[in-house]
């Protein structure tokens, strides 16, 4: 199924996001913006929830923090007892202080990449994947404002046209999306 | 806006004082013809010196670091900063008066190497008298004390300036001025830790005391600050600061708590591996003598608020803040109660009447400073450059 989308290009963040408040106040849904750099106060504008990344980092810690204890105990202790400096090799608990550091570092790494594969995927960003901004000037200069009419049942096209027209835009463009 | 003491404010500080005084007075009785009598007294005379020093001194060095990062965010929230870095002269007086009565005692067995007739008997003492020798112990105390009180006094009167005619031009003075202190303090920070802390236990060292001792000081100075600035918040002054700012503050709350757990944990796990005679001694008096109180406070220190100010909401919530940063607060007088009376009187060290009593007395003593240090300006400072970014501060 087809709908019809329009984007709203601007030339600065802050006539974008007037005109976003101006629109929003007025009933209408913002689907997205693009810009090439993140707009500080656009989110609570356009209604984006905060972001929930953060737990997952807390998650993927946690998973590397697990993996990490299990597995230097199966190799330092249980496998093949490594003596180093004379420490007790037959208990991972009595050892603990000399596993902190690797601990640490491994929760780090997970939570890390996690969190960056995370966030590509969720962007759909991965290398190699197709570009989804509408057009090649938001990485450069230019700002989009994408308003999909399905979002919108309560208005029409022509009243959404009669809105856009007083907030500055440089260029307009409708184009048929599946 | 001016702020002004509340009656309730001063009738607490006053109870707090004066419960602390009879908890002192009933100390004093009880405990003066205790052989230790002398060196207890003195121990806390030297554990609360430094601590509410060091609380001063944290907040003088946090109000440098952001003059020469020149931050944005803090501007409306400077005032608090300079309230608290204003303690440093009292709290100056009161270390200051306290090394003075030890020295005058040949160190009181909380520094054996002031004691001529120890250093006679003890090589490893006399392979050190040419930094740990009473001249150039006072000499290098007055030195850390003037160039602190001169910074201080520095920052506070082109601050007020700044409220009378503003401009650039004080702004990039203070930035100057606070990369300097920063040089300054880098050094003394740590040789002063060496000096008043590490020098009891006089036959160990270890290059990372100072650090350590600093990172206690600044994550204790960062809880004073969230908590007189919600304070003031909740009594309706301070109408620019907003949540993102105590959020900030709670940051840098959490951070520093990990920064004094990861050197805390590096300090020990070195020591505890190389399992060297000299340097072990440390941890084996401390764990003989303490042991409860010494994992007590590294887990309070550490783990409190690792876990419970982790989320973005638990930074927001002021009575999450005061319930967390009260705890730390405690914890990091532990543990300078453990550093300091763990070398002075080790297994006679005993939380009773004379501790409480003292702390409270200087507790009270400290709030009340703070708090007439807020009624001396106006509690935003009117023409720092960055005042808009820090009105507009949102994250």
């Amino acid at each position: 199924m087809t709908e019809k989308v329009i984007y709203v290009m601007y030339d600065d963040e802050e006539v974008l996001k007037d005109g976003a408040k101006t629109l929003v106040s007025k009933g209408i849904k913002i689907a997205d913006v693009f810009s090439p750099f993140p707009i500080h106060g656009i989110d609570p504008i356009i209604g984006v929830k905060n972001t929930r990344l953060g737990i997952m980092a807390f998650l993927y810690g946690l998973t590397g923090l697990m993996l990490a204890t299990v597995g230097m105990r199966f190799f330092m202790v249980t496998d093949w007892p490594m003596n180093i400096g004379g420490k007790p090799n037959f208990s991972y608990l009595e050892n603990m202080l000399a596993f902190v550091p690797v601990t640490f570092e491994f929760t780090v790494l997970c939570a890390a990449h996690g969190m960056v594969i995370t966030y590509l995927l969720a962007n759909k960003t991965l290398p190699g994947m197709p570009a989804h901004n509408p057009d090649p000037r938001t990485t450069d200069d230019r700002f989009v404002m994408e308003i999909r009419l399905s979002d919108n049942h309560q208005s029409s096209e022509n009243e959404i046209d009669e809105l856009l027209k007083n907030t500055g835009f440089v260029e307009i463009d409708k184009k048929e999306v599946n | 806006m001016e702020f002004k003491i509340t009656k309730a404010a001063k009738n607490t500080i006053l109870y707090v004082v004066l419960t602390g005084l009879l908890l002192l007075i009933i100390g004093l009785i009880s405990g003066y013809n205790d052989p230790h009598f002398v060196t207890r007294l003195l121990t806390n005379g030297l554990i609360n010196g430094f601590f509410f020093f060091a609380l001063g001194l944290g907040a003088l060095f946090f109000l440098a670091l952001n003059y020469a990062t020149e931050s944005g965010w803090y501007a409306s929230v400077k005032r608090v900063i300079e309230a608290v870095a204003g303690f440093l002269p009292y709290g100056m007086g009161l270390l200051g008066l306290f090394l003075l009565i030890i020295t005058l005692f040949d160190g009181a067995h909380i520094y054996i190497w002031m004691d001529s007739e120890v250093v006679k008997h003890d090589e490893i003492i006399q392979g050190k008298t040419a930094y740990l020798n009473v001249w150039f112990f006072w000499i290098r105390t007055l030195i850390y004390f003037t160039t602190y009180f001169l910074f201080l006094r520095g920052f506070k009167r082109r601050s007020l300036e700044e409220d009378e005619r503003g401009g650039t031009d004080l702004h990039f003075k203070n930035y100057k001025k606070g990369a300097t202190f920063l040089v300054f303090f880098a050094v003394f920070s740590s040789t002063s830790a060496w000096d008043w802390l590490m020098s009891i236990d006089v036959h160990w060292f270890s290059t990372l005391y100072g650090w350590y001792t600093f990172a206690g000081m600044w994550c204790s100075s960062m809880v004073v600050l969230v908590i007189t600035t919600m304070y003031l918040k909740k009594l309706g002054y301070l109408p620019k600061v907003n949540e993102s700012h105590i959020h900030d503050l709670g940051k840098w709350t959490f951070a520093t708590s990990f920064l004094w757990s990861y050197l805390w944990f590096s300090q020990f796990m070195l020591i505890w591996y190389a399992n060297i005679g000299e340097e072990v001694t440390y941890y084996a008096m401390r764990i003989e003598n303490f042991k409860f109180l010494y994992f007590a406070m590294f887990i309070i220190n550490f783990a409190f608020p690792m876990l419970i100010l982790m989320s973005r909401d638990a930074k927001r919530n002021f009575g999450i803040l005061t319930f967390v940063g009260l705890i730390i607060l405690t914890g990091h007088w532990l543990d300078v109660y453990i550093m300091v009376s763990a070398g002075s009187l080790g297994a006679n060290a005993t939380i009773g009447f004379i501790e409480v009593g003292m702390a409270l007395m200087v507790l009270g003593s400290f709030v009340f400073v703070i708090l007439r240090n807020l009624t001396k300006a106006s509690l935003t400072p009117v023409n720092h450059p960055f005042l808009d970014e820090s009105i507009h501060h949102d994250i």
